[in-house]
């Protein structure tokens, strides 16, 4: 018997369960008479709670059924087999499953081991005996439990209450879940830190300027010994994510913003938003092959005939430039919503003054809306330094510590996906770095949330 | 009152030129016509008054005189309105210097997000009325005194003029509005969002004013345009119902509509 049939059996329960419950309720309600209090719950309520508590211990064991069935079938098959038909390793054993389970799905049409042909037709047998076993329990408990809500209905019975205490249990489960889930990530790359700071030294990580993550299979080998000072990384980071793009973003979107907050008539602006938030949605994969087939080869060219005859086709220009168009409806889009918040009157009583529309902007709106800007731009880095596509395909990987921007350079996001693309065995310092790189990052960029919202939100309250 | 008993002493001087003249104003809002054919005589000797219920156009018509209806990009004006003679809606007349000549004080007191001196200097500053650091003093000094802040504030000018209580911003605001020497000031009901002895001090302030500015105030207290003003505009509907001397206007209103208003009618 399918899970999925099984699935569906128990749904059709739950509705008769719902329709049952409702009936007596509707039955309740006509013998209390219209009037308010008679009963304590309206019909629907009573159908929900007899459906609630049929469906939930059956999804259970549905549940149970399928996280753990195949694993009880597996030992099954294997405590079966005759001593010595398959070898005692993991590895032997799964492949033999596997194998196994190809012959039950009739993806292959001999076996390769002889004892597998016999634990097929072991495993349908075992696998149709647990099948039958959880469809029954989970059926037998559905029907259990509706039946005992059932009993349990009364004119006076809070089935209502009942019903919403359960979608607030529910509507906290499944926010629970992001949250277990973020949490989960960041223990992660906590432990895995902490394992790779137990090889390297915390200090020398921070603050060695030595970047050359490798580490020797062989003792004896040549360069065995890696360095893993990520200064290089911070500064390539810094410099293309905060400086470079945001000599480009931060100018442009806030004029941007400006334009189209005090100039633009309303018709112009409501295409020219749109079309910039257009801008903000272009997968950053785009962006990135833009900035490596482009904008690198232009900057590599304009850097050769300025007389910089070594100039690297992958530069932090290059990368910079392009994070910073990235960023430009991000900044504008801050910089929009704080002056929109600057209430209007200040911007009267500026012209009221005589002060022409750019003197009330420079003088009056921008610092009044400074402190929403500031929050943006910060926001707005903490993006960029994250970015990762652009600095993958138009930095480069080499750890340069230069403040040259024809210079290729590396950043962090570029390191971790150069660390950890392709095969890697997850006990050498050099894989482990990533996860260093990686918290280091995310705390970074965490600061940086954490500041930026506290500032803007610090910022609205002053004019609501 | 004091302002009251002032308000009172002889007649109106009508002989002398007046200031502001508007001639059949009338403004529109898309299709919404606002203000239908204004005519009236702004002098500098009086506080002039318009009342009226709200959404009668006298903030409309108020907004007219510095052309801060500029700003709202439906609005369509037409009509006559003269500042000492000059067509101030003719091509040739700078709206900077308009402004300049003719102050606003707001409803609510918007001052800037910048010190109390900054607030005062910054009229000054982008006329170009100060260039050393003394003469700014001078006129941060003289402006505060007139609108009566000076003593409230003279220890902590650098503190910011949003940290000021709401009587004390919109004091502020008009130390603002005199500290470029304009010859008009029009208030759009600047003591409405005021408790009463911040409007009480506004009033005196405004009767402290008259003579050197014309000073133009809208409000919907009666009582206050009966204390502060000389002369009375009563607006109804768009259209200006009756205008001539406060005391007249509310002892002794000519059209049946402004003696409902006055008596509380309606409004």
């Amino acid at each position: 018997m399918s899970i999925g049939f099984v699935f569906l059996v128990v749904l059709a329960l739950g509705g008769l369960a719902y329709w049952l419950g409702r009936q007596r309720g509707m039955a309740f309600a006509v013998a209390g008479g219209a009037r308010v209090g008679a009963v304590h719950s309206r019909p629907q309520y009573h159908g929900a709670f007899v459906a609630i508590m049929a469906l939930l211990p059956a999804f259970l064991v549905l549940a149970i059924w399928a996280v753990m069935g195949e694993g009880l079938v597996a030992r099954e098959v294997l405590s079966g087999l005759p001593a010595g038909a398959v070898g005692d390793s993991d590895l032997e054993r799964s492949a033999f499953l596997s194998e196994v389970r190809g012959l039950v799905r009739g993806d292959y049409a001999a076996a390769f081991n002889p004892s597998a042909e016999g634990a097929a037709s072991a495993w349908k047998l075992a696998s149709a005996r647990y099948g039958l076993l959880f469809a029954s329990a989970s059926l037998a408990l559905g029907l259990m439990g509706g039946l005992w809500a059932w009993t349990r209905l009364k004119p006076d019975f809070r089935a209502r209450t009942r019903v919403e205490r359960f979608m607030m249990i529910l509507l906290v489960v499944a926010s629970l879940v992001a949250i277990l889930t973020t949490f989960g990530i960041v223990a992660s790359l906590v432990f895995e830190s902490f394992r790779f700071f137990q090889m390297v030294s915390p200090i020398e990580f921070l603050f060695g300027t030595q970047w050359s993550p490798q580490t020797a299979i062989r003792a004896d080998q040549v360069g065995s010994s890696g360095a893993f000072g990520a200064v290089p990384l911070f500064w390539g980071t810094i410099f293309i994510g905060a400086i470079i793009a945001m000599i480009v973003a931060i100018p442009l979107g806030l004029m941007t913003a400006i334009y189209l907050t005090q100039y633009a008539a309303p018709a112009f602006r409501k295409v020219a938003k749109p079309v910039l938030e257009v801008l903000a949605g272009v997968p950053t994969v785009v962006y990135g092959f833009f900035a490596a087939l482009t904008v690198a080869p232009a900057v590599r060219d304009f850097a050769i005939s300025i007389g910089i005859s070594n100039a690297s086709s992958e530069s932090a220009l290059a990368a910079g430039l392009v994070m910073g168009v990235m960023i430009i409806p991000f900044v504008s889009s801050m910089a929009d919503d704080a002056l929109t918040a600057v209430p209007a009157s200040m911007r009267d009583g500026s012209l009221a003054m005589g002060a022409t529309p750019s003197e009330t902007i420079r003088k009056v709106m921008i610092p009044a809306a400074l402190p929403g800007i500031v929050g943006g731009v910060l926001l707005a880095v903490s993006r960029a330094i994250g970015e990762t596509m652009i600095v993958v395909m138009a930095a480069g990987l080499a750890a340069n510590l230069t403040a040259n921007p024809f210079n290729s350079v590396t950043t962090v996001t570029a390191q971790i996906v150069a660390l950890l693309t392709g095969d890697q065995e997850f006990d050498s310092a050099k894989t482990l770095s990533a996860f260093a790189l990686g918290l280091v990052l995310f705390l970074v960029t965490l600061a940086l949330n954490i500041y930026a919202l506290a500032v803007v939100k610090k910022y609205r309250e002053a004019y609501d | 009152m004091t302002t009251q008993a002032e308000g009172g002493e002889g007649p109106v001087q009508g002989s002398s030129r007046p200031k502001m003249t508007a001639r059949d104003v009338r403004v529109s809002y898309g299709d919404i016509e606002a203000l239908k054919g204004v005519s009236i005589d702004v002098s500098t000797e009086d506080v002039t008054a318009f009342i009226g219920p709200s959404g009668c156009g006298k903030s409309t018509f108020l907004r007219c005189l510095n052309r801060m209806n500029d700003t709202v990009a439906s609005a369509r004006v037409s009509g006559e309105i003269l500042l000492d003679g000059h067509d101030i809606y003719a091509p040739d007349m700078d709206v900077v210097q308009l402004r300049a000549r003719v102050g606003m004080v707001f409803q609510k007191p918007n001052p800037f997000p910048k010190s109390i001196y900054e607030n005062v200097g910054y009229g000054p500053r982008i006329h170009g009325l100060a260039s050393k650091k003394a003469d700014m003093d001078a006129i941060v000094e003289e402006s505060l005194r007139r609108a009566g802040l000076w003593d409230e504030v003279k220890d902590r000018l650098q503190d910011s003029g949003t940290a000021l209580s709401g009587g004390q911003q919109q004091r502020l605001c008009i130390a603002r509005a005199i500290a470029v020497n304009p010859e008009v000031i029009l208030m759009d009901e600047p003591a409405s969002a005021l408790d009463p002895i911040a409007t009480a001090k506004i009033e005196e302030l405004i009767d402290d004013l008259r003579g050197r500015y014309a000073i133009v105030i809208v409000t919907h207290n009666m009582q206050q345009a009966a204390r502060v003003s000389q002369k009375t505009a009563f607006f109804h509907l768009g259209t200006l119902v009756e205008y001539g001397d406060t005391r007249e206007i509310f002892t002794n209103p000519k059209q049946p509509r402004t003696k409902d208003y006055i008596t509380g009618r309606y409004g």
